[in-house]
């Protein structure tokens, strides 16, 4: 039995039933990373969400969603309060805006641990400030006292970082962790995201719309477009050999090396033209 | 220019404040004692600012008078807070149906003036300091739920929410560790708008004969009676109503201040 199971995951949205994910699946074992790439609205957070059981009222989800072999869709809330955070947990893409700007840094981090081990306050401290240098930040026990406002973008990161992994969930979902970063910071945050989830076993959810960040991270890819998965594989074959000519579109446009010098660089477009008669896509 | 008026509140607050306070322990003379053959003189020494048609020292009553619409500000603001805010929350946080119900019902709360409610409170207890307290308490729920609601709806749609549901925390929990804090600085803001509020509620509803009865001071019915006088004794009106106008002004200001004070925002760039 794989640690997740997704199948055939549909999302809509409102009254309409506007579709966001259409019949989604995919499996993920212990300890494996998969990467989820698409361009903006084709459903990779919405997917992400579902496996985290938080979307919002308005969603209606249909198809399977097992992690550990217990259902999460329709699950009641109570029972998916107890998964998140210990055996799954999620990184938010926008650090200025993920912890909450009244509380300490530290505080956010032992919240976590509070919810589902109970600790006492003083060895939770200490969990958290050696959590906090697990993921690499120099000085932890100033920036356990310090509030989110008075950090950076990437040590506000790498706290969310803390925050997901106390607990050593099984299953991390990153959902664009490093887009909101600069580059620098992006490598550094990528390099121990890739060491702590080495060290801890964890398996990962890694959602991106950079191929070169996904193939830092992950082992396997899936291509989403418009709500479905359109190409799966390892980060070898899909760079080698991409099927799907959206894949090709985004392989081509993420080697800049093959491009000479006064060339045009390629566009998805030259390769995949969106079919504007059926889907949502304008 | 801001700064200005956030002190200029705070210090008028503070006078409010201190003379409530000094009221308790000292006044110049006793405010109840009626004294007939000091009847209406005018300001000098030792009665600072003249006495009343029954010969009372009119600052000491003014410092009485202070005490009074202190307790009656904080009561009615704290019983508004206490059952406006928590409501508010709900209303944000549950949405749906419970928002509905929740605001319809504050909004037939809203309809009902202060003094209204005062008065059939009074037609049926009796006028009183209490009844005061409960109307003014009462009438100001529906601000403090919609101010809370307000706030709710916007906390709960940001990103440190979800991360905290995704980390397994609780309705309640995020409503007592995430909600609640953020939503602070605009409770304490409507609390002290709401003061001032009161402050005119208490002093309508006392000119009125609806609140405090006599002869306990109150900067209402000072009011009252000086208006017997006012052909004879015109100062005698303008006591109590310059206390009033300066501590509405005072509390006013102070929820202004804070308001810009502590909404980023608005914030000048140093």
């Amino acid at each position: 039995m794989s640690l997740l199971e997704v199948r055939d995951l549909r999302v809509s949205f409102g009254r309409r039933r506007v579709q966001a994910v259409r019949g989604v699946d995919f499996d993920l074992d212990d300890g494996q990373r998969l990467g989820l790439i698409g361009e903006s609205g084709s459903g990779k957070t919405v997917t992400a969400l579902a496996v985290m059981g938080l979307l919002p009222e308005n969603a209606t989800v249909t198809g399977s969603v097992r992690l550990r072999g217990s259902e999460i869709v329709g699950a009641p809330e109570v029972a998916l309060a107890q998964l998140r955070g210990a055996a799954v947990s999620m990184v938010f893409q926008e650090p200025m805006t993920a912890l909450d700007p009244t509380m300490r840094v530290g505080r956010q981090v032992a919240e976590v641990l509070r919810l589902h081990q109970g600790e006492e306050s003083g060895p939770a401290r200490e969990r958290v400030v050696s959590m906090l240098a697990e993921v690499g930040l120099a000085d932890p026990v100033r920036i356990a006292d310090a509030y989110p406002h008075q950090l950076s973008g990437g040590q506000r990161q790498r706290a969310i970082l803390a925050m997901a992994l106390i607990n050593s969930p099984d299953l991390v979902v990153c959902d664009e962790p490093t887009t909101a970063l600069d580059v620098t910071v992006q490598a550094l945050v990528l390099q121990k995201l890739n060491e702590v989830l080495t060290d801890s076993g964890a398996a990962c959810l890694f959602i991106s719309h950079d191929l070169a960040v996904v193939s830092q991270v992950c082992d396997k890819v899936l291509v989403m477009l418009d709500g479905q998965v359109v190409e799966t594989g390892t980060v070898a074959e899909l760079f080698t050999n991409p099927q799907h000519p959206y894949t090709r579109g985004l392989v081509a446009t993420a080697r800049f090396d093959q491009t000479r010098p006064g060339q045009r660089l390629p566009t998805v477009e030259d390769f995949y033209a969106p079919d504007t008669s059926v889907g949502g896509r304008p | 220019m801001k700064r200005a008026q956030l002190i200029t509140g705070l210090v008028l607050v503070a006078a409010v404040l201190v003379t409530a306070v000094v009221a308790v322990f000292w006044t110049p003379f006793d405010p109840l004692r009626v004294v007939a053959g000091q009847r209406l003189l005018a300001p000098g020494w030792p009665h600072v600012l003249g006495t009343d048609g029954f010969g009372i020292d009119i600052a000491s009553r003014l410092m009485v008078g202070a005490r009074t619409i202190l307790l009656v500000g904080i009561i009615s603001v704290g019983v508004a807070a206490v059952v406006g805010v928590p409501l508010g929350m709900l209303a944000g946080q549950a949405g749906g149906w419970v928002d509905e119900v929740v605001m319809r019902v504050s909004d037939v709360v809203y309809a009902f003036p202060a003094l209204l409610l005062a008065m059939l409170l009074a037609a049926i207890y009796g006028g009183s300091t209490v009844t005061a307290m409960v109307a003014i308490g009462v009438a100001s729920i529906p601000a403090f739920a919609r101010v809370a609601r307000a706030g709710a709806l916007q906390v709960m749609a940001s990103d440190f929410v979800l991360a905290a549901k995704s980390s397994g925390t609780s309705r309640w929990g995020v409503a007592r560790r995430h909600v609640l804090p953020n939503i602070a600085p605009l409770i304490g803001v409507q609390a002290s708008v709401g003061f001032a509020m009161a402050i005119l509620a208490e002093a309508a509803l006392s000119y009125l004969g609806l609140a405090t009865p006599r002869p306990n001071p109150t900067w209402g019915n000072m009011l009252r009676d000086a208006q017997n006088f006012l052909f004879v004794a015109p100062l005698q009106a303008l006591w109590p109503g310059l206390a009033i106008a300066l501590a509405v002004l005072g509390f006013n200001l102070l929820g202004d201040g804070l308001r810009d004070y502590l909404d980023p925002r608005l914030r000048e760039v140093p």
